[in-house]
């Protein structure tokens, strides 16, 4: 699935990883988080390696937003973050008010103050997305991995979402690598895109290096233009047509 | 907001009304008995009926209710939690069809072959509950990673509608008298006679609960999906094989009790869950306590409503549970 990839994260990045379906981002994803083990390399976490570490340790430091979050069962939206504090908690210890602060800091920075104690299920789409990403930080990790964090949400929640976490690295600090399918997501927020396909990666640097319409026809077989949006200053990619090989 | 103090709270509520219910539920029954003569002590053993129907008749049915409906609604929890899904019940995985095959082929063969002053019948059925349990234990976790929740469910189904036909074929097989005692043994009985079954059952039941008891937080996050409860620092494989192992054995056990007595499992876990939320540090306590409540009202239920006909209590929580189900389901939305 992924095979022969080198790359660092630096701290206080946020890093966009691209590349079409199959191409092994969410693969990568699981490898930075440690819930997959590579069959050969290593992964490490500062100094240490990966698989040296318990999933205690490796959570305390580093947090995951899923795509999707379907429950089972009904928890508030402030059960849910503060189940991110489980590594933090022994066997049987509960949260106490530290935990509880630390919570409601993460609803609050992610503007879901207000929804702290309602049913998850009834949040919409952007809301649900908005409590989770507080539930990762709420985590008090170093590094936040993201898997295609807006796929499910509609325009102004994906600006929402995004927005978001522009602000969490800008201000925040939070080291964060997404996956997404979202050229125009990933040119807005990221500072620099690690670009895949099958199984490898292709091409990584700073955004408005990497992403060129050479690198996007590399990617998706598509004919893009690739210019300087006016008024955000950011790049905005305009697929053209697809080239039939 | 302070969650030590609601857990304790919402908890200790429970604990009184089920304490409530286990003193309460001795003193009643089809004959009227006096409290105060059973427990006279000056009174010889041989002449005090009164003492004989509360100690001998009653309260060994009180504490095996109490224990199977513990540990069934426990079972119910957990494996809810584990298989992510609220329509588990603790028969859902085969081990009840295990044990009451074990049961069936004791009766049936007429095996009178008692360990310690425990009759073969809950002996022969816990064994067949442990088969089960090694069976699907063994077909979920022989992918090479971890331990497969979807492997653990149809495995279990599948062995649940094998063993139903197994019991079937034994049911065919044995004489008129032989299949009355294994019919009702199917519908639940909480009349254990003595209190060796429940000793004998219950250090498997403190195995199991000891389980329980590290339990709730990372069930909370098994609810939430594996890669998630991972995410979190949860070791997703060992957790889900204590989950699974504390749920049969508890299953196990109080099925050699008191037989496969059906509802429980899924009904108590539902109503505290209504009444408290997900929380599973209150659910699984919580449910704990009611189990026992609930089981011990529907036994005493069973055995005075048509006094001095004594129903099955399996047939009890069917009728009660099932509607008291869809009223709250009703009611909520």
């Amino acid at each position: 699935m992924v095979d022969g990839v080198t790359l660092r994260l630096t701290d206080g990045t946020l890093a966009g990883i691209l590349g079409p379906n199959g191409s092994g981002k969410t693969t990568l994803l699981r490898l930075l988080s440690g819930t997959r083990r590579p069959s050969s390399g290593t992964v490490r976490l500062g100094a240490r390696r990966l698989d040296q570490l318990s999933r205690r340790d490796v959570a305390q430091q580093i947090a995951v937003v899923p795509q999707d979050t379907e429950l089972a069962f009904e928890y508030s939206a402030i059960e849910i973050v503060l189940m991110g504090r489980h590594p933090h908690l022994g066997l049987f210890t509960v949260e106490g008010p530290d935990d509880i602060r630390i919570a409601q800091e993460a609803l609050a920075a992610t503007g879901t103050a207000h929804l702290a104690d309602r049913p998850f299920h009834q949040l919409s789409g952007g809301e649900k997305q908005r409590v989770v990403i507080a539930a990762a930080l709420a985590q008090s990790a170093q590094l936040l991995l993201l898997d295609e964090p807006t796929a499910s949400l509609d325009l102004g929640y994906q600006l929402e979402v995004s927005s978001l976490l522009k602000r969490l690295n800008r201000d925040h600090g939070v080291t964060m690598a997404i996956s997404t399918h979202d050229l125009n997501l990933a040119a807005s927020i990221c500072r620099e895109l690690i670009l895949m396909r099958d199984g490898r990666v292709v091409a990584t640097g700073p955004t408005n290096e990497v992403l060129t319409p050479a690198n996007v026809r590399l990617l998706y077989d598509v004919e893009a233009d690739v210019h300087v949006h006016g008024e955000t200053g950011h790049m905005t990619v305009v697929p053209l047509r697809r080239i039939v090989s | 907001m302070n969650i030590r103090r609601r857990i304790a709270t919402v908890v200790g509520a429970f604990a009184i009304f089920t304490i409530a219910v286990l003193v309460f539920a001795p003193t009643v029954g089809s004959t009227s008995i006096s409290l105060r003569t059973a427990f006279d002590r000056s009174i010889a053993w041989d002449n005090n009926v009164d003492a004989q129907i509360f100690f001998v008749a009653r309260l060994p049915r009180v504490l095996s209710g109490a224990l199977v409906g513990a540990a069934l609604a426990a079972a119910g929890v957990v494996l809810q939690a584990l298989l992510r899904n609220p329509l588990a019940t603790p028969f859902t995985l085969g081990v009840s069809a295990g044990g009451a095959l074990g049961a069936m082929i004791a009766i049936s063969l007429g095996l009178d072959l008692g360990l310690l002053g425990v009759s073969s019948v809950p002996i022969a059925s816990f064994t067949g509950s442990l088969i089960a349990i090694a069976i699907v234990y063994a077909l979920a976790s022989s992918q090479k990673r971890g331990l497969s929740t979807n492997v653990l469910l149809l495995a279990g189904v599948t062995l649940n509608s094998f063993f139903s036909a197994l019991i079937l074929f034994v049911q065919y097989m044995s004489d008129f008298t032989q299949s009355f005692r294994a019919v009702r043994w199917m519908m639940g009985d909480l009349d254990v006679g003595n209190y060796v079954p429940i000793v004998a059952a219950l250090p498997f039941l403190v195995c199991a609960f000891a389980v329980f008891a590290a339990l709730p937080r990372t069930l909370n996050l098994l609810t939430m999906g594996e890669d998630v409860a991972a995410a979190r620092g949860v070791e997703v494989t060992r957790a889900q094989r204590w989950a699974f192992l504390s749920a049969s054995l508890a299953t196990g056990a109080a099925v050699s009790l008191g037989g496969p007595i059906g509802f429980i499992g899924i009904i108590v876990p539902h109503i505290v869950r209504l009444m408290v939320g997900s929380d599973h540090r209150i659910v699984l306590p919580a449910a704990v306590l009611f189990g026992a409540a609930f089981t011990v009202l529907c036994d005493l239920a069973a055995r005075t409503v048509m006094a001095p006909v004594e129903l099955p209590v399996g047939v009890i929580t069917a009728l009660i549970g099932g509607p008291f189900f869809l009223w709250l389901l009703v009611k909520r939305s």
